[in-house]
């Protein structure tokens, strides 16, 4: 028998909400976090508008020392302040740092789809190519290392379980989700941070510029310019952010008296080979509603139990495929689609962070009853003009809510899945 | 450049890679940077490029080893500044 998997803490920073407060604050309000860009835009790039989170190194340096400080680069803080509001929400204290005890049943699957590229840019390759190679020091492996966020939180909050980084684009953060779920299921963990970080660098941005996927037509206003599922969108806006959970074993939630957000239902994780339609950059239409469906099978639910859909959803191309993909997969007609929203329309796509940030939005919108707009979907896109009733362009209140559904998609032709559960209306 | 000026210009490159609070304020010649100041023995190379830094000087890859205490890099600076 599996183990159940509830939510018990979330941490969250955001281009448009630095805590989990803010953040809630801003979905309700439908509040974008897209700004102008200066370096984008002095550099020439066409996209010249992003989201960035505001504020992150003065929370860092009240949080962290300025020894912990000196080996943290963007994605290390984004992601060590998210942990450590995921922990705190959760109830537990920040472990002393001179005490050696070690939480044994606690680890961290905690992603990222690129990782340190700032460091890489602003140190590694001026100083190699200068060859000055000693000015390196001590830091920049453990910032660059792909397992360098993981390895990074481990320390901070002493756990002793599985810590590790996982890696599949876009779909980052929701595989994360998915494998602490199913660790703590099999009974090899009792709890697992989970979620994912990306870096703010343009040096991440340029080479999505260069592929033309970003939204270059609204640089003259931001606010607009993340547009999933409209006529006129034009690309995603790249962003930053980080975004934690702690998964919990249900046994030990209730042992300790835990608050609980929500119960992880079902996972699915799967890959569309670059077949059927499928590719490097674009989605096997196959794969992700067999990813769907897998979900909703591992959750032992059908799709007509699914209340609210929160979508991958980047304003590409791909948007209008994406609604017909859960519209199958659901097995819904146009009229019974359940609400489907996209939390990017405010916060732009945070790569490797997605997942994470947009789960923990999914969390509150069942936890606190709402579902958010998805904003800037005014005009909607002409091939989804039948499920334009199912997208919500201001606030709906949503106390009923039962169970919502929560995809990423990534390069690569990777899916992943989550099915979450209301705690409260269960 | 005297001895007391080459004290003070350490203990402030040292400060951010303290983690022992308690003895941040009581450090002295014998002060031992591992054993007392719990500083990570991987940021030794970053605080040897401090020196060099601050005090404009080379410090070889094999000299590093030499330095453990304050005295260890006083001693070393001196050295180096020819004093």
């Amino acid at each position: 028998m599996r183990r159940r998997v509830v939510i018990t803490g979330m941490g969250v920073v955001a281009a448009n909400g630095s805590d989990l407060h803010a953040f809630t604050q801003s979905l309700r309000e439908g509040k974008s976090g897209i700004r102008l860009n200066p370096i984008m835009a002095e550099l020439g790039f066409g996209c010249q508008v992003a989201g960035i989170p505001q504020g992150v190194d003065e929370i860092a340096s009240r949080y962290f020392s300025r020894e912990q400080l000196l080996a943290m680069n963007s994605s290390h803080r984004l992601a060590s302040i998210a942990a450590v509001d995921a922990w705190e929400d959760a109830g537990f204290k920040r472990p002393e740092a001179e005490s050696d005890r070690v939480d044994w049943d606690t680890g961290a699957i905690l992603g990222t789809g690129i990782g340190g590229m700032d460091t890489i840019a602003e140190r590694i390759v001026p100083l190699t190519n200068a060859g000055k190679i000693r000015r390196l020091g001590s830091t920049v492996v453990e910032q660059v290392m792909a397992s360098g966020i993981s390895a990074r939180i481990s320390g901070l909050l002493a756990l002793g379980n599985q810590v590790t980084t996982n890696s599949s684009a876009c779909s980052t953060g929701t595989e994360a989700i998915a494998e602490g779920t199913n660790r703590i299921r099999q009974g090899l963990a009792e709890r697992m941070l989970c979620g994912g970080a990306e870096a703010a660098s343009h040096y991440i941005y340029a080479g999505f510029d260069s592929m033309r996927v970003l939204c270059r037509g609204f640089n003259d206003r931001p606010e607009e310019a993340s547009r999933p599922m409209s006529a006129s969108a034009g690309g995603f806006v790249p962003s930053a952010g980080a975004g934690v959970l702690l998964l919990e074993s249900y046994e030990s939630a209730v042992q300790r008296g835990a608050r609980i957000y929500a119960e992880i239902l079902g996972t699915a994780l799967n890959c569309g080979g670059h077949r059927g339609g499928g590719s490097m950059s674009a989605p096997n239409p196959n794969g992700v509603v067999r990813c769907i469906r897998a979900a909703l099978q591992d959750a032992g639910i059908s799709g007509s139990e699914v209340g609210l859909i929160n979508g991958h959803l980047t304003a590409t191309g791909a948007d209008p495929k994406e609604v017909a993909a859960w519209a199958t997969a659901l097995e819904q007609t146009p009229d019974h689609l359940p609400p489907i929203t996209s939390t990017k329309s405010m916060i732009g796509h945070s790569l490797g962070a997605a997942g994470a940030i947009e789960s923990i939005a999914t969390v509150q919108m069942l936890y606190e009853g709402f579902i958010h707009p998805s904003i800037n979907c005014e005009d909607v896109h002409p091939e989804i003009e039948r499920y334009s009733h199912s997208i919500p362009r201001t606030t709906r209140d949503a106390p009923e809510l039962r169970i919502a559904a929560k995809a990423g998609f990534g390069f690569g032709d990777v899916n992943a899945c989550l099915m979450i559960g209301n705690w409260q209306n269960a | 450049m005297n001895r007391q000026d080459i004290f003070d210009k350490i203990i402030s490159i040292l400060a951010p890679f303290i983690r022992n609070e308690d003895a941040r304020d009581k450090i002295s010649l014998k002060t031992h940077l591992l054993d007392d100041l719990k500083i990570n023995s991987a940021r030794l190379v970053d605080i040897i490029l401090e020196f060099e830094d601050v005090f404009d000087i080379q410090i070889e890859d094999e000299d590093i080893d030499l330095v453990e205490t304050v005295e260890n890099a006083v001693q070393l600076i001196e050295s180096k500044l020819g004093a």
